[in-house]
């Protein structure tokens, strides 16, 4: 079953930017899907048509078999949000914030006490509920947002970065969440500039430049595509005269570091064959960029 | 869905009465400070010099017109600036994603400001009552006028929050359009006072109808006829009603 089904989606700004193309997009229910792309490219657009915040130009959505249009509240109650901008009420206390959204979808008060009591214990905010939104941190303001967008326990999350700004200790403890509501059947959108975000989290990918989608698949396909990668290989001993190896290029970049671009035929047995033979010992060794990263760039380079 | 639309609806309520609610010293307290003032300057310092009115002591003659200004600025201010500040904030979209219809969202701001209109009509005319001999001449006009006048105001000033742009905006059509509107609408004064021009050129002015239609509830006299000014109140919530929804309907000022 499809969670989300755009069709020949089209918005043109009253200035006449033409922000979305006539795109077609499926992602089907209980996947964790990514959909990236540079600045202006149209994934705010697509994000905000879908949860009603902004006007289509043409085309039709499907959520979960509604029609945006023609069932807007049973499509809609399907779907929670987590926008990029902070949009709560900042003078607003916390647990009211949530009580509220809760109560907007219909949820009786009571029930909500309970349902924002829970979500705020499962997110840390807990101890703050009576501050007011404008008190929290910059991370506490992203999981409150999560928090407000799960309370009425939708079937489809949408994030829109949601982890943009938050340190690394939050964004790992985020990115278990939003797995474990994933893995409890949660439909998840997610758009990014962490690529390494999409990376461990996503099971398909959409990327969209200049209103048009250029790539719809699976990760793993995804990545298959890679054809090159560059590692950065740290050794037990400095390095005076890096050795020439048939196959590799090799770059120095530290006393005892340096960089290998290794195509994907040539595979890594190879390669430490060659530097076993050339008498260097490897310490450690990590990719150089994000495999998506390096993708998503010639990717979004070439259409450009 | 009804039972959703219910619950949305008095959450919406709540929250905007909790609203007002917080900020008491800004909402509630001032009318009473400023028409306890009114009432001791004009009704009591210069209203004993002016004498009677359409057969009424001066200060009872005013405080029908007092306690609606109150009305009527009150239900304005609470939807202007909770609306407006909805969308400054960008909290207005906790409302657009879920799924609560238009209409659903515009009864909820004017159920708002007519809960501001009305506490602060019942605190002035407790304010007034220590100051006038207050009598109610028909409990179902006084009623339906002060509800009806508020849900209009709370309509306008709706409108009015979704083309602000700024706070400024939210501050002009109270400061030039309706306080003229309300000093000239007979609060203080009948206008079979004025000359025969300044008498058809008040007719123009809507809140004289209102002014005297809540007269008539308190006093049981009016410069006009009940039924017409019932009537105008009740075209103008019906127009500003269907104005503001097709406003949402296109998405002025709250979507792009």
């Amino acid at each position: 079953m499809f969670a989300v089904k755009i069709t020949d989606l089209t918005k043109r700004y009253a200035k006449g930017e033409e922000a979305l193309k006539g795109i077609d997009l499926t992602v089907s229910a209980g996947d964790f899907f990514a959909l990236l792309g540079p600045n202006g490219a149209g994934k705010s657009t697509t994000i905000g048509i879908l949860s009603s915040l902004v006007n289509k130009s043409s085309g039709t959505i499907e959520v979960f078999g509604h029609d945006l249009e023609k069932e807007p509240e049973l499509a809609k109650s399907c779907i929670g949000l987590v926008p990029q901008e902070f949009n709560f009420n900042q003078f607003e206390p916390v647990d009211e914030i949530l009580i509220n959204q809760a109560g907007f979808y219909g949820i009786p008060r009571a029930e909500a006490k309970q349902r924002a009591e829970h979500y705020l214990k499962k997110l840390s905010l807990w101890d703050k509920r009576k501050a007011q939104a404008r008190e929290l941190s910059g991370g506490m303001k992203r999981r409150l947002m999560i928090a407000r967008a799960l309370v009425h326990n939708p079937k489809l999350l949408i994030l829109d970065e949601p982890t943009a700004g938050v340190d690394i200790e939050i964004r790992r403890s985020m990115w278990s969440f939003l797995k474990e509501i994933n893995q409890a059947g949660t439909t998840i959108i997610l758009t990014t500039h962490y690529l390494e975000e999409a990376e461990s989290l996503c099971r398909n990918i959409a990327i969209i430049d200049k209103g048009v989608i250029i790539e719809n698949t699976s990760m793993t396909s995804m990545l298959r595509r890679l054809n090159q990668e560059v590692f950065v290989l740290d050794t037990e001993d400095a390095i005076d005269d890096l050795p020439t190896l048939k196959g590799f290029e090799l770059t120095q970049v530290g006393e005892s570091s340096f960089e290998v671009s290794v195509a994907k035929e040539s595979g890594l047995n190879r390669l430490f064959s060659a530097l076993n033979e050339a008498d260097i010992t490897v310490l450690s060794m990590r990719n150089k960029q994000n495999r998506l990263e390096q993708l998503f760039i010639d990717m979004v380079g070439k259409k450009s | 869905m009804i039972t959703t639309y219910w619950v949305a609806f008095r959450t919406l309520i709540i929250k905007e009465i909790l609203r007002f609610s917080r900020i008491w010293v800004q909402t509630l307290l001032p009318p009473a400070i400023t028409m306890a003032l009114y009432f001791i300057i004009f009704g009591k310092l210069i209203g004993e010099q002016i004498g009677d009115m359409e057969g009424f002591r001066y200060i009872n003659f005013i405080v029908p017109g007092l306690i609606l200004m109150s009305v009527i600025s009150n239900s304005y201010a609470n939807t202007v600036s909770s609306f407006y500040f909805s969308r400054w904030n960008k909290h207005i979209d906790e409302l657009l994603i879920a799924p609560v219809p238009n209409w659903l969202i515009l009864a909820g701001f004017v159920g708002g400001g007519v809960a501001r209109g009305v506490s602060v009509g019942i605190i002035v005319t407790i304010v007034a009552s220590f100051f006038s001999d207050l009598a109610i001449h028909s409990y179902a006009v006084t009623l339906t006028v002060f509800v009806l006048t508020s849900i209009l105001f709370s309509l306008a000033g709706f409108i009015n929050g979704v083309f602000a742009n700024n706070f400024d905006d939210i501050s002009i059509i109270p400061t030039f359009v309706l306080t003229p509107l309300t000093y000239l609408g007979g609060v203080f004064y009948s206008i079979s006072l004025l000359s025969d021009f300044w008498q058809t050129v008040s007719m123009a002015n809507p809140v004289l109808y209102m002014v005297n239609a809540f007269r008539y509830g308190l006093l049981g006299v009016s410069d006009i006829s009940l039924p017409l000014g019932l009537s105008i109140i009740i075209g103008f919530i019906l127009a500003l009603g269907f104005y503001a929804l097709s406003l949402m309907r296109r998405g002025v000022g709250i979507k792009s």
